[in-house]
């Protein structure tokens, strides 16, 4: 469950092209990042899938069903928290269950346990830090139950320690609950890390621009980022980014 | 209830200090300017005629707390009706809305009489003034706060497929409860004073009657009483919008 499948999308705004020719496919339990710059019509691919818009030309489909221009069939972990502030962490956990149907608050109090969040299921979200709060926002996104999650740079929003405590808890919890993810990011090391495979995105308009399997094996650990192995392919990335030049700012 | 207490105290002690210096200067005034009654009473003059009159003016009393209560519940209810419609269906709401700008600048003065000739002088067309009052402020605040959500807010709600009614009860609903409460704390004051307005039109009882009999008679002393009461009535509903405000509203404030 949860096999992506993107085929020659595209999409424009009033007579610009923002997404060109966009094919893509993400394996049941893989985890796939896209890599490019802001602006890169990233976030209208995510609200493609999502079906809050519907494509020029193209057709999405999760499991061989076609979802083009239908809500409801991803589970969505947004760049900022978006909790609800008035619902306490347990009651914002549920939420994606509940736009569904069924509420499971035991599996819900269990995955908060396992989080790290245990003792603050009845906490409001202005208590939680920005890390924990984003915590909560992926497990909320854990517990819908759709099978595939996007995740739209989650974590750009917190600062490089928090960030790296984010990424080895992602890959923990994710190893637990496997679910197909497609995940987008600006950032290189970020992409590195949490990746089976790397999509690198070229801007005006988007297009896939390279593809990267990450050979690195799991569980990965913080001392990954030193290795001369992923410096390596750090370079290797960083170099057909600007062979493509798309470092350069977007006007976007 | 003990806790409660000390906080009015502490909140309320410099409003009441203020209050209480202006009482002492007009009553100060009043004695040392030998001011007849007729024209402006002591503050203690008034005090004295409510206490002793009070027995007459319960029935007015009752019958106009009545009347405010009654007006407020329906004006509140067919303001959110009116606001909950106006939301779900934008195209109306374009239509609408500067009609109801329109209706809040009709005089009520104007409109009472007019509202005597078409239903007489029973409960509705007092009903119909309390209503008209009451309901604007409650529409105009409903709307903004289902207007206000955060967009990322949104924006999640409908990545995860959210519907039209879920958005709304979820997310709108509830994120619009503290501007519906400013709303309501305002048309609780308003269906005071809508009630004794609509009370001059013509009524047995009420404070509205009771204030146009005292100013006819010139009977100064007791159209401050009334001004009083109406006062503490309106600040009465007031505190209890706001209590209900605190027991529904309560994990979002710890912050604020």
């Amino acid at each position: 469950m949860g096999a992506l499948e993107v085929k020659e999308l595209s999409k424009s705004f009033d007579g610009r092209e923002i997404l060109k020719n966009i094919s893509l496919h993400v394996e049941e339990g893989e985890f796939v990042t896209i890599l490019g710059p802001s602006g890169s019509g990233k976030s209208t691919l995510f609200q493609l899938i999502g079906g809050l818009l519907n494509p020029d030309h193209g057709a999405i489909s999760l499991d061989d069903d076609n979802i083009t221009g239908k809500r409801g069939f991803i589970s969505y972990m947004p760049q900022q928290p978006a909790l609800l502030p008035w619902r306490t962490v347990l009651d914002n956990v549920i939420l994606g269950q509940e736009l569904h149907g069924t509420k499971d608050k035991v599996k819900a109090k269990e995955m908060i346990q396992k989080a790290g969040l245990g003792g603050y299921e009845q906490a409001f979200p202005e208590e939680l830090s920005g890390g924990m709060k984003q915590r909560v926002a992926f497990i909320r996104a854990l517990l819908s139950p759709q099978s595939l999650i996007c995740l739209d740079e989650p974590f750009s929003a917190l600062d490089d320690f928090t960030r790296q405590e984010m990424h080895e808890w992602l890959l923990s919890i994710w190893s637990q609950y496997k679910r197909t993810i497609l995940f987008v990011t600006h950032n290189i090391d970020e992409a590195l890390f949490l990746s089976d495979r790397i999509l690198v995105f070229s801007s005006n308009p988007a297009q896939i621009a390279n593809e990267f399997v990450i050979p690195f094996s799991r569980p990965r650990k913080q001392e990954l980022l030193l290795t001369e192995e992923f410096l390596e392919w750090k370079r290797k990335i960083s170099s057909t980014i600007v062979q493509n030049g798309l470092g350069g700012e977007s006007d976007e | 209830m003990v806790k409660l207490l000390g906080a009015l105290w502490k909140k309320g002690w410099r409003p009441a200090l203020v209050l209480l210096l202006l009482l002492t200067i007009w009553e100060v005034t009043v004695k040392v300017a030998d001011v007849p009654t007729w024209l402006l009473p002591a503050p203690s003059v008034i005090v004295l005629e409510g206490w002793s009159n009070f027995g007459n003016i319960t029935h007015h009393l009752q019958s106009t707390i009545g009347l405010a209560l009654t007006g407020f519940v329906i004006g509140c209810s067919v303001g959110l009706i009116v606001a909950i419609l106006l939301h779900l269906l934008p195209g109306v709401r374009e239509a609408v809305y500067p009609l109801l700008i329109l209706s809040q600048n009709v005089p009520i003065i104007v409109l009472a009489p007019l509202l005597v000739i078409w239903f007489g002088f029973g409960v509705l067309p007092k009903i119909i003034i309390i209503t008209l009052v009451c309901f604007f402020p409650i529409t105009i605040a409903a709307l903004g706060g289902f207007k206000n959500t955060p967009p990322e807010m949104k924006h999640y709600m409908l990545m995860a497929g959210a519907n039209k009614l879920q958005l709304f009860s979820k997310l709108e609903w509830p994120n619009s409860l503290p501007a519906l409460f400013s709303g309501l704390k305002i048309a609780a004051t308003y269906s005071v004073m809508g009630a004794v307005i609509s009370e001059w039109l013509g009524a047995k009882q009420g404070i509205g009657v009771y204030m146009t009999l005292a100013s006819s008679s010139f009977r100064t002393d007791r159209v401050f009483v009334a001004i009083f009461i109406v006062m503490i009535l309106s600040l009465l509903f007031f505190g209890i919008i706001t209590l209900f405000e605190n027991l529904l509203i309560k994990g979002r404030r710890k912050g604020a």
